[in-house]
């Protein structure tokens, strides 16, 4: 088990470098560049700019000593920010993106999980149609939608909660955690009630309601844990992708987190920012994705047995 | 079965405690009430700021932080915007308007209490000149004496240039040529001094990375202190005890927000957690205009907008041609419809009474005579003219106006004109390199003067993208205005260029633009102007009655 957490580690090491290579080549080679702006500098001051961003100097240079800084943890100054370096950056944005995308998973995983589950055992009923039917829509349903319904509603027509901010006033959180989540939400309930009914129909679960054991221990004993693996399979992706932060959920709610900042640098050409977030990002799904494949592995003997491991 | 029904009991007792507990997390007071009492004003701000260091950002949002926090020599009066007194108590000009002598106030200090001297300028203008520090704004300081020469590096001894300290409370400016604007620049964040005893301390003059800025290391000599800054959230500044004119300072604070997203900033306004905003979504100012008039507010802005055209282009190398252009747009209707009656329809390149100026109106919409032009050039009933086409930074808006014209053009002109969107920077990138035939552009003035406008024009000028050149216009703004002795005859010459500029027409001017914000009826000594300044010094709130 810890060979292959290990392997899989230093597997991240060429994927990283590839990610890295790529976006520092495809946002230099984008036309416009971080100093064009309405109105042209004078050619000195241009100079003197690209200077002082090492951008003078021939461009494999530069993709070099942003590998050394790299390497050294630093992710270089911000072109937009003047004073503030991008680990900064990242380090102001990322708690609330972090905090955001915890919230919204723990909603999507209690609703989605509990509407699949109500799905699933009565399946072809209106208990079955109606929860599923509302993940259809919460799927379709973008949260550019969703987030400005809910705050029509809940902020400006009932006025219960703030309508947007972050850690401001009390309540502002719950608004966009909910529109986040509810989105993921709807793709769990999907997914739990297609594993919960595959699982429901195997033959172990015949063999424990013929012992007569109650349908609560069949339930959350047996079936759980085999019709959740799809489920685990998805979080570690979608943690990822929380983390990456929803842009529109944080430029509705004015959420002051990474997506924002992201999307930001790259209308600004802000290179290192947007190299910066790349990295970061990248390295968050590498992590998340190996965290799920090793909890998928311990609910999956199966996959357990595959990887030469002892649970 | 019983079972689930326990369960979807369950859920409903759940939803209804978090509905019970939301209802509980209203009420109380909103953030403007609360601001009402306590002199704290909540002022939409627009995008994050990029620095507040007044060398390293030309911004809006950036501004409006930096003046509450800096004071030049001069001030803006909050209404007329006529030079007022800041840090400098009084001035003198020198009869051929060359010489400026600042006598500062005693009083004047930073907000640590370190004396603020002519010393301080001193540097702080030099500093503003560093090529290596990039200054965006740097071309603001080229009318002292020798700054653009010092600047581009030509001479290297900054002693050339034409500031200089007589004493500690006195300093005299040289410029190169009479630039009766000159005392508007001063009050300009280009010109306000930075602390040295606190820059020096935390890097190199000319160091952009330094964090001199931050909370708790940064000095200013403005009316308020920086007091917090969130990243993305919001920058609190506080009234600044050391300020020499504090005891008219009326607010305790101000809280600029981050509010890129102008719909919610709409709905922060009016759940009540807003003072001001920074602009308004064009679909809701209909509903305003119906509902609260009283909290809409729409002042004429020193901005143009305008279609700039490549005049190396086959087609628009013809003068008739642009004219043709030029006339065949009903700006009245496109003021009325497209952009919701906001904005005013624009003749010429200059906003009409730019500190007195008015513009010649030398045409007007009229697509029969567009049409005859149109014939004149070769290219009757729009037969065998190029192809053109308009593009634009991606924005609905822009989108819109596009679209409406390209319809005028062919209702009128008969020619087929294509619309192209680009992201902004691929969009700068087009404009600064000519690749275009008809381009969107837009003009904010720096300061009040025409010249502001009609120096874009000149041949070879960095923003003169569409390669217009007039030797005459050229010789009217680079060498007959700098002789111009009164206002008068400034102004008769501005007259004479903009009419060589309206009857050649590089650019086809659309609409001056008009600033709309929502304000709370709280906020008083918050004067409208045409450069959307406001003095925060002068700003104050009271409780509703």
């Amino acid at each position: 088990m810890l060979r292959f957490f290990w392997l899989r580690l230093l597997q991240a090491i060429p994927v990283l470098l590839v990610v890295i290579t790529f976006t520092f080549f495809l946002v230099r080679f984008a036309p416009g560049g971080p100093f064009d702006q309405e109105r042209v500098q004078v050619p000195e001051v241009r100079r003197a700019l690209e200077a002082q961003y090492r951008m003078d100097q021939p461009l494999l240079a530069q993709y070099g000593s942003y590998l050394g800084d790299l390497l050294r943890g630093d992710l270089g100054p911000s072109f937009k920010y003047p004073g503030r370096s991008v680990n900064e950056l990242i380090a102001a944005g990322f708690p609330a993106t972090a905090e955001l995308g915890t919230y919204a998973l723990l909603i999507a995983i209690v609703v989605g999980m509990g509407a699949g589950l109500i799905a699933a055992l009565h399946p072809n009923t209106w208990r079955d149609y109606l929860p599923m039917s509302l993940a259809m829509i919460g799927i379709c349903a973008p949260t550019f939608l969703l987030g400005p319904l809910l705050v029509l509603v809940f902020g400006i027509w009932l006025e219960w909660l703030p309508v947007s901010g972050w850690g401001d006033l009390p309540g502002d959180k719950i608004l966009p955690s909910l529109t986040l989540g509810f989105a993921y939400a709807a793709y769990i309930a999907r997914l739990s009630r297609g594993g919960m009914l595959e699982v429901l129909s195997q033959d172990y679960i015949r063999t424990a309601r013929a012992k007569g054991l109650p349908e609560r221990v069949v339930i959350f004993k047996h079936a759980l844990r085999g019709g959740l693996v799809p489920v685990v399979a998805y979080l570690g992706p979608a943690f990822a992708m929380l983390l990456s932060g929803s842009f529109v959920v944080e430029t509705v709610f004015q959420v002051p987190g990474l997506g924002r900042f992201f999307v930001q640098a790259a209308f600004n050409r802000d290179y290192t920012m947007i190299l910066g977030c790349t990295t970061f990002l990248a390295f968050l799904i590498i992590v998340f994705n190996l965290l799920s494949d090793v909890l998928a592995a311990w609910l999956n003997p199966r996959v357990r047995g595959a990887i030469g491991g002892r649970a | 079965m019983s079972r689930s029904l326990r369960w979807q009991s369950g859920v409903y007792a759940v939803v209804l405690a978090a509905s019970a507990l939301l209802a509980a997390c209203s009420g109380g007071n909103t953030r403007v009430q609360e601001g009402n009492a306590t002199g704290v004003l909540h002022y939409g701000n627009g995008a994050e700021p990029q620095a507040i260091d007044p060398h390293l950002t030309s911004g809006v949002p950036e501004a409006h932080i930096i003046d509450s926090l800096f004071e030049g020599l001069v001030s803006k009066d909050p209404e007329t915007l006529e030079p007022v007194p800041g840090v400098a108590e009084r001035w003198e000009v020198s009869p051929d308007g060359l010489t400026y002598r600042f006598h500062l106030r005693a009083d004047a200090r930073w907000s640590d209490g370190t004396a603020l001297t002519a010393e301080d300028f001193h540097w702080s203008w030099w500093r503003g000149l560093q090529p290596a520090l990039g200054n965006d704004s740097a071309y603001m300081m080229f009318p002292l004496k020798n700054a653009e020469a010092y600047l581009k590096g030509e001479i290297t001894d900054f002693d050339q240039v034409g500031v200089r300290v007589i004493d500690p409370r006195t300093l005299e400016v040289e410029l190169g040529a009479p630039t009766p604007y000159f005392l508007q620049l001063v009050a300009h964040a280009s010109y306000y001094p930075v602390p040295r005893h606190v820059i020096e301390k935390f890097g190199a003059p000319a160091d952009r990375f330094t964090r001199w800025t931050r909370v708790g290391n940064i000095v200013s000599n403005g009316a308020y202190r920086l007091a917090e800054w969130k990243l993305n959230r919001y920058v609190r500044v506080e009234r600044n005890p050391e300020y020499w004119d504090a005891a008219n300072v009326r607010l305790n604070a101000v809280m600029f927000y981050v509010t890129e997203n102008i719909v919610t900033e709409e709905r922060l306004f009016r759940s009540g957690q807003l003072h001001y905003t920074t602009d308004i979504p064009l679909d809701k100012i209909p509903v305003y205009r119906r509902e609260a008039p009283e909290l809409l507010r729409q002042d004429l802005y020193l901005s143009t907008y305008f279609y700039m055209l490549n005049v190396t282009r086959p087609g628009l190398d013809d003068a008739r041609v642009r004219r043709a252009l030029a006339m065949s747009v009903d700006r009245q209707t496109l003021v009325d419809t497209v952009l919701q009656g906001v904005n005013v329809p624009a003749y010429a390149m200059t906003p009409p009474g730019t500190l007195g100026y008015q513009p010649p109106t030398l045409f007007d919409f009229d697509p029969e005579a567009a049409r005859k032009l149109l014939a004149e050039a070769g290219y009757p009933d729009g037969k065998g003219l190029p192809p053109l086409e308009v593009v634009y930074n991606t924005h609905e808006g822009h989108r819109k106006i596009a679209v409406a014209i390209q319809q005028m053009w062919k209702k009128h002109l008969n020619i087929d004109v294509t619309i192209v969107n680009q992201e902004w920077k691929v969009f700068l990138d087009t404009r600064q390199h000519g690749e275009f035939s008809i381009s969107r552009h837009g003009w904010q003035g720096d300061y009040v003067d025409p010249n502001t406008f009609l120096d874009l024009f000149i041949t070879g000028g960095g923003n003169n993208n569409g390669k217009w050149s007039n030797a005459r216009y050229d010789e009217l703004i680079l060498r007959k205005l700098p002789a111009a002795r009164t206002q008068e005859e400034r102004f008769a010459i501005f007259h004479e260029a903009e009419t060589i500029l309206m009857e050649e027409m590089p650019v086809i001017p659309l609409y001056t633009y008009v600033t709309k914000h929502l304000v709370s009826p709280t906020v008083k000594g918050m004067a409208p102007n045409i450069l959307d300044f406001y003095s925060f010094k002068h700003i104050y709130v009271e409780p509703a009655k």
